[in-house]
This record gives C-alpha cells, sequence and structure tokens, in this order.
C-alpha cells in the first residue's frame, strides 16, 4: 500500500511550516503547498493502483485513546469508497492551489492562505482515511475550522467575519447530532471501529439504529448544508473563491455524503431514515434551486446551485443507489470546481466585481474562461455527453426504478432549473453585450496559473461521466465502487431494459434542454422579459429573491430566542452570581471595618480587654462549677 | 505558727489587683511597668506560698526563674521605654503612642 500516512501527513507538515515561516518565506509558501500536495496526489494515484489490483487495508498507526474498554486507534481503512474520495480530495486541491497562486497573486496575506489551504486539505484527508467514528469526528471538526478560518479570510469585513461565525455556528448544530451518535454507537456496540460496528450492525434493534443513522443525518445535513441547516453556505462565499471552489463546492460540503455512505452498512437497516434522507435531499435539491433562479451575484447563484446538488446526492443515498450519488459526487467535484474557478477567473478578470447586472459579453475578452465555463454549465445541466449527465441520470434512474415516483418527478423538474439557472448566468455574464462602462472597466483573461486549472478541470468534466459511468449501471465506477456496498446493499441485477432507459435519458434531456431554452427565450434573444416576468409575479419573485425569508424566519425563531437567553444568563452572571462573590467580600470588608474601631492602639484599653476576657473565662468556671455541684 | 494559707493568697490577689488597676487606669508608661511588675511579683507570692503549704520546693525554683525573666524583661522593657521617649515622642503618656490604632 506504500507509505500512506505521507496523504495526511504532507499537507500537514506543508501547512506547519507555511504558517510558521511564511512570512518569511512569501511566495515560496505556494511551491511548498504545492509540491506537498503533488506528494499526496501521487501517493492517491498508488493506492488506487494497488486497490484496483484487489488491495484492500484497515489498520492502526497509533493506540490514541486506550482507556480500560474504550479503545481508540487512530489508522487508515482503503477501499475503494476512500481511494475515490482521496482523488477527489487531493487533486482537486493541487488544482486549486495551483490556481489560487494566480487568484490571490497580490493578496498581502498571501502565505497565511497557503497555510490554511493544506491545513484543510490534511484534515479532509483525516476525515477520508479514517476507520474509526471518532478519527472522523477529528477530520470533520477540522474542516469546519479550516473552513471558519478560510471564509473569514479577509476578518477586516464585517460580512466575512459574520459568515464565518454564522458557518461555524450553524455547523455546531449538525455537530451535536454527529457528537450525540458517536457516544450512542459507543453505548450500544462497545466499539467505535468501522469494521466492528458495521459486523454488528444487523444484530441491533431497528429503533435504535433509526436513532443513531437520523443523528448521523443530522450532521451530515450541518455539513453538507441540507435543509433545514444550509443556510450557512450561501454566506460562506464571503470567503476567496478558490476556497469556495474547493470547501464549499468540491470537498468539505460532501463530507455528509461520504459520511453517510460510509456508515451505509448502518443506513441500509433502517428504511424510515432512508426516506428522510432522500426526501430531504428531494427538497434540498429543488428548494435550493428555486432561489438560484433569481439570485444576481455570480458566486450566490453557485452557491444555491451547490446546495441543490448536494441534494441530488442524498436522494441517491435515500433511494439506494449510493454508488451513483457517490458518482455524482465525483464529477459534481470537477465541473463545480470548476464553475467556481471560472466564477473566480470572471471576478478577477472584472476587479472583484460579483454582480451578474454589471457583466455581459466577456466571451470577447476571456475565451478560456468562457469555453470551460461553458464546458461546465453544459455537464452540471446533464447534457449528453457531459459528465453531470451519467451521474445524475443515474440517480433519476435509481429513483425511478425503485419506484419513488414523486422523487423522481422533483429530480426531473429540479434539473430543468438547474439547466436555466446555469445559462441564466452563463448568457448574462458571456453573451450579450456588456452592461458595465468599457471606459473604465477593462476586463482581461486571467494569468496561466489560473486558466491551465480551468482546462484541467474541463477536460475532466467532459470525459469523467462517460469514461466511468458508461453503459449506465454498469460503468467502471459502477464495477470498482459497488463492492464497497456490497455487504450492505443488495442490488437488483438492473436488467436495463433499454427503452425504458432511453426514455428516461430522453425525458431528462427534454426537461434540461427546455431549460436552457427558456433561459435562451429571457437572456439571449430577449423573446421573454424576465422584468416583465417578475413584476407579474411579483410575490413569488419577492419570495425566491428573498430566499423564501428563511434568514428572517430563522432569526426569529432561532437567532432571537437564543440571544434573548444568552441576554438573560449574562444578566444572571452578572447580577445574581458575581452579586454572592462580591457580596461575600464586601461583607467581609464592611464587617472588618466596623471591627477596627476596637484596635484604639491604646495599651490601656486592651490591658482591659484582656482582663475583662480572664474574669469572663474565670466567671464561666465558677457557674460551671457551680451548677455542676448543685 | 505559720502564716495561713490564705493570708497570703489574699495578699497576693490585692498586689494582683493593684497592679492590674494601675496597668489599666494609668497612662504614665513607667507606672504601668512597674504594675506590670507588681503582678509578676503577686504571682510569685503565690507560688511561693502553694510551695510551702504542700511542702513542695518546686514552686520556689520556678519562682527565680520567673525573677530572672522579669529582670531581663524589666531591662528590655525599660530600654524600649527610653528609646520610643527619646527619637519618637518627647512624652510618657500611654495614650501618645497609638500607632497600631486600626
Amino acid at each position: 500500500m506504500g507509505p500512506i500516512w505521507l496523504i495526511p501527513v504532507a499537507p500537514l507538515a506543508a501547512a506547519a511550516i507555511n504558517g510558521i515561516f511564511g512570512k518569511k518565506i512569501g511566495k515560496l509558501t505556494a511551491a511548498v503547498a504545492i509540491a506537498a500536495l503533488c506528494i499526496a496526489l501521487g501517493e492517491s494515484f498508488y493506492v488506487l493502483a494497488q486497490v484496483l489490483g484487489g488491495a484492500r487495508a484497515d489498520a492502526a498507526f497509533y493506540s490514541w485513546i486506550p482507556v480500560g474498554k474504550f479503545q481508540v486507534s487512530i489508522g487508515y481503512l482503503v477501499d475503494p469508497l476512500t481511494v475515490i474520495m482521496l482523488l477527489v480530495v487531493t487533486g482537486v486541491s493541487t488544482l486549486v492551489h495551483i490556481y489560487s497562486v494566480g487568484y490571490m497573486e497580490h493578496d498581502h496575506a498571501f502565505w497565511r492562505f497557503f497555510a490554511y489551504l493544506p491545513l484543510f486539505t490534511f484534515f479532509m484527508l483525516v476525515l477520508v482515511l479514517a476507520n474509526n467514528f471518532l478519527q472522523m469526528f477529528v477530520g470533520w471538526e477540522g474542516v469546519g475550522l479550516s473552513s471558519y478560518l478560510l471564509i473569514g479570510f479577509w476578518y477586516d469585513r464585517r460580512s466575512a467575519v459574520d459568515a464565518a461565525n454564522k458557518a461555524f455556528i450553524v455547523n455546531r448544530v449538525g455537530d451535536f447530532g454527529f457528537t450525540v451518535a458517536v457516544i450512542l454507537i459507543w453505548t450500544t456496540f462497545g466499539t467505535l471501529g468501522f469494521a466492528d460496528v458495521f459486523k454488528a450492525a444487523p444484530s441491533v434493534s431497528t429503533a435504535l439504529l433509526t436513532g443513531i443513522t437520523l443523528l448521523l443525518f443530522v450532521g451530515a445535513c450541518g455539513k453538507s448544508a441540507q435543509i433545514p441547516l444550509y443556510t450557512w453556505l450561501p454566506d460562506a462565499m464571503e470567503g476567496p473563491t478558490p476556497v469556495s471552489a474547493l470547501i464549499h463546492a468540491a470537498t468539505m460540503v460532501t463530507a455528509g455524503v461520504y459520511m453517510v455512505a460510509r456508515c451505509y452498512p448502518l443506513f441500509i437497516h433502517t428504511p424510515l431514515t432512508l426516506s428522510v434522507v432522500a426526501w430531504i435531499g428531494a427538497i434540498t435539491a429543488i428548494f435550493a434551486a428555486s432561489i438560484g433562479l433569481v439570485q444576481n451575484d455570480i458566486k450566490r447563484v453557485l452557491a444555491y446551485s451547490t446546495v441543490s446538488q448536494l441534494g441530488y446526492m442524498f436522494l441517491a443515498l435515500g433511494v439506494v443507489v449510493p454508488v451513483s450519488g457517490i458518482f455524482h459526487l465525483f464529477t459534481h467535484a470537477f465541473f463545480k470546481g470548476l464553475l467556481f474557478l471560472g466564477a473566480g477567473s470572471v471576478i478577477h478578470g472584472m476587479h472583484d466585481e460579483q454582480d451578474l447586472r454589471k457583466m455581459g459579453g466577456l466571451k470577447r475578452w476571456m475565451p478560456w474562461t468562457r469555453w470551460t465555463f461553458l464546458v461546465a454549465c453544459l455537464a452540471i445541466s446533464g447534457i449528453f455527453p457531459f459528465a453531470g449527465f451519467w451521474s445524475k441520470d443515474e440517480i433519476l434512474g435509481g429513483a425511478f426504478d425503485g419506484g419513488h415516483d414523486v422523487l423522481y418527478a422533483v429530480g426531473l423538474f429540479t434539473a430543468g432549473l438547474t439547466a436555466f439557472y446555469m445559462f441564466r448566468e452563463y448568457f448574462l455574464v458571456f453573451e450579450g453585450t456588456p452592461r458595465f462602462d468599457p471606459e473604465h472597466v477593462h476586463p482581461h483573461e486571467s494569468s496561466w496559473w489560473m486558466v491551465g486549472p480551468l482546462v484541467v478541470l474541463g477536460v475532466a468534466s467532459v470525459v469523467v461521466g462517460a469514461a466511468l459511468g458508461s453503459p449506465p449501471d454498469h460503468g467502471a465506477l459502477f464495477n470498482f465502487l459497488s463492492p464497497a456496498f456490497a455487504n450492505s446493499v443488495h442490488f437488483g441485477t438492473y436488467e436495463g431494459v433499454p427503452t425504458q432507459t432511453f426514455i428516461l435519458i430522453g425525458v431528462s434531456l427534454l426537461f434540461a434542454l427546455s431549460g436552457i431554452g427558456v433561459a435562451w427565450q429571457m437572456y439571449m434573444s430577449k423573446a421573454w422579459s424576465p422584468e416583465a416576468l417578475a413584476a407579474r409575479f411579483s410575490l413569488v419573485y419577492q419570495l425566491l429573491f428573498n430566499k423564501w425569508y428563511v434568514d428572517e424566519i430563522y432569526n426569529v425563531l432561532f437567532v432571537q430566542p437564543t440571544l434573548a437567553l444568552a441576554r438573560f444568563l449574562w444578566a444572571f452572571d452578572g447580577y445574581v452570581i458575581d452579586g454572592i462573590v462580591n457580596g461575600s467580600g464586601n461583607l467581609t470588608r464592611y464587617v472588618g471595618r466596623g471591627l477596627r474601631k476596637v484596635q484604639t492602639g491604646g495599651v490601656g484599653n486592651y490591658a482591659l480587654g484582656m482582663t475583662l476576657g480572664l474574669l469572663a473565662i474565670l466567671g464561666g468556671f465558677l457557674v460551671n462549677s457551680y451548677l455542676v455541684t448543685h | 505558727m505559720p502564716i495561713p494559707l490564705n493570708y497570703l493568697l489574699a495578699t497576693a490577689a490585692v498586689l494582683f489587683m493593684i497592679g492590674l488597676a494601675g496597668v489599666i487606669l494609668r497612662r504614665n508608661l513607667l507606672i504601668i511597668f512597674m504594675s506590670i511588675e507588681l503582678m509578676l511579683n503577686a504571682t510569685n507570692l503565690n507560688l511561693v506560698a502553694f510551695s510551702r503549704y504542700l511542702g513542695n520546693v518546686n514552686g520556689q525554683i520556678f519562682v527565680f526563674f520567673v525573677l530572672v525573666v522579669a529582670a531581663a524583661e524589666a531591662a528590655v522593657g525599660l530600654a524600649i521605654i527610653v528609646a520610643l521617649v527619646r527619637h519618637y515622642k518627647d512624652s510618657l503618656n500611654a495614650d501618645d503612642f497609638n500607632l497600631l490604632k486600626g
């Protein structure tokens, strides 16, 4: 298996070097980080080769917490699922590091960025490689921390700090579920190792397993931005765009999906949890897509798109086609990473302009960005033969085959919405006439540091779907991954009625194309006026534009009561607790102030006091002896 | 015929009370000092009286120690008084020395 420890340790070393010496070595930090990532990527490919050859591993490096029966080790679990995640994380991370050299070029905290980014990669790899729940939790919290640091990277902006706090606090809610689940697993199974827990899962009562899996899913909802905990992700766009691409699109937000997939042997015994997962996924998908339709910030559209696509992945996990879910995770990492990096290239070229209404016609100046962005849009819309087509259709097909008609319909409709909002963004940014003042704004194509990763991801967005996913449900990835789920999922041998498959493909293509068509009518040929439509359905438009007022509702329902409680407790602490503590001090002081009058300094007074005391004692003895004798 | 114990004890008690009254009531440091000596000697008288009454010589030996300590105390105490009067306040009035007033 090779030196597998190198995969997480190399980025950690880079983070340590850059964090400690970054200020001194300046731009060299990028070289350190990229070199470390290349080592991790190379080792990941080596592991892939080994696993393709049939190797599996589940071993411990080090006994971490040996306390009586509570034994937790730091180890690694290598199976096809791990390898896929390793490749996604190290691959996209390497590209984003290279891209960031160009994107962060003029930032005064260049070195700090290149300390945080490998740190994130390290924690993500710890999470992916974990062979027990507690180690996974360490990585889980670590990526949350890195996410916080990177969202608030420009900490002199109030909005960035607020967004970082929001991400951290909302994630705490999910992490609470995860923590309780881990404790429940320990009390139920007496171990936290994945292999032991999964082996013992069938003998545990369904009710208990349902509780555990629902709590795990709460954790996944927080990290993967599902309803009701998705609100932090759109705000997280305050971070630098490479961060949005790596953390808030390609890797960290898929940690929840990965966790559910990893724990599939538990989930498979709990039909209730699975249907919750599927429904939450489907509702999130359509809900987030509906908000994405009308947003005007180039990154926010992508953020809602990410939430929506993550919903697809959970939908897949819920309707028991986990391989398709992971497949979509894999392809999504490429095309959504590409979309974000493309958006970053646009923002960079437009001098930090993010408003879609002030762009337009950029294809003249940014041909590379334009073509790669178009490829990504086609991929996410699910147009044949781009990557998203293969993975999304597998999910929809899985939902349809499983008899989940409503879920299928929701997914299908969301696919149409996805195509619409992506091409709306594409048309608004790259096509049409410029809506900015070319006298003052001079768009320019980005440097090769940035274009290079775009091209690599663009090529990946074209080929990975067809290469790994064809034919549907029997592709290379399916054959590679399904053994990982073999113990838990009974794959009905999908007989693949060809006509049905073709009809399904045709229907979803139809929805995607009509989404693109509507976008064309509204934003290219201007046949339909978006403004008139917004005015006509102003209620719906306002509802969508204001994100269904979810932030406002949460503010009233949760934030304000929490703040009120906090203020009450603060006052309680200030007046009652501090009152008691200060009160005892004050009491002593006042008593002392009264008693010091006794200390006259006159010798005679003391002598008198001593005499009186002596007399009192003697008197006491006398009275006592009198009482005793009589 | 030996003097009865009661007489001796009464004398000692009177001496002690005179000394005590002197310490409490008088203001002159030297008088207070002498009153303390008086109380010490009242105690000595008690010890000697009981020693004789009980036929045990230990009490009388103890008195020697008390006398020695009293002499030493008188030397130190007088030195302190002299130092106080010379360097601090030109007065022998105990009420003038209230440095320890709270």
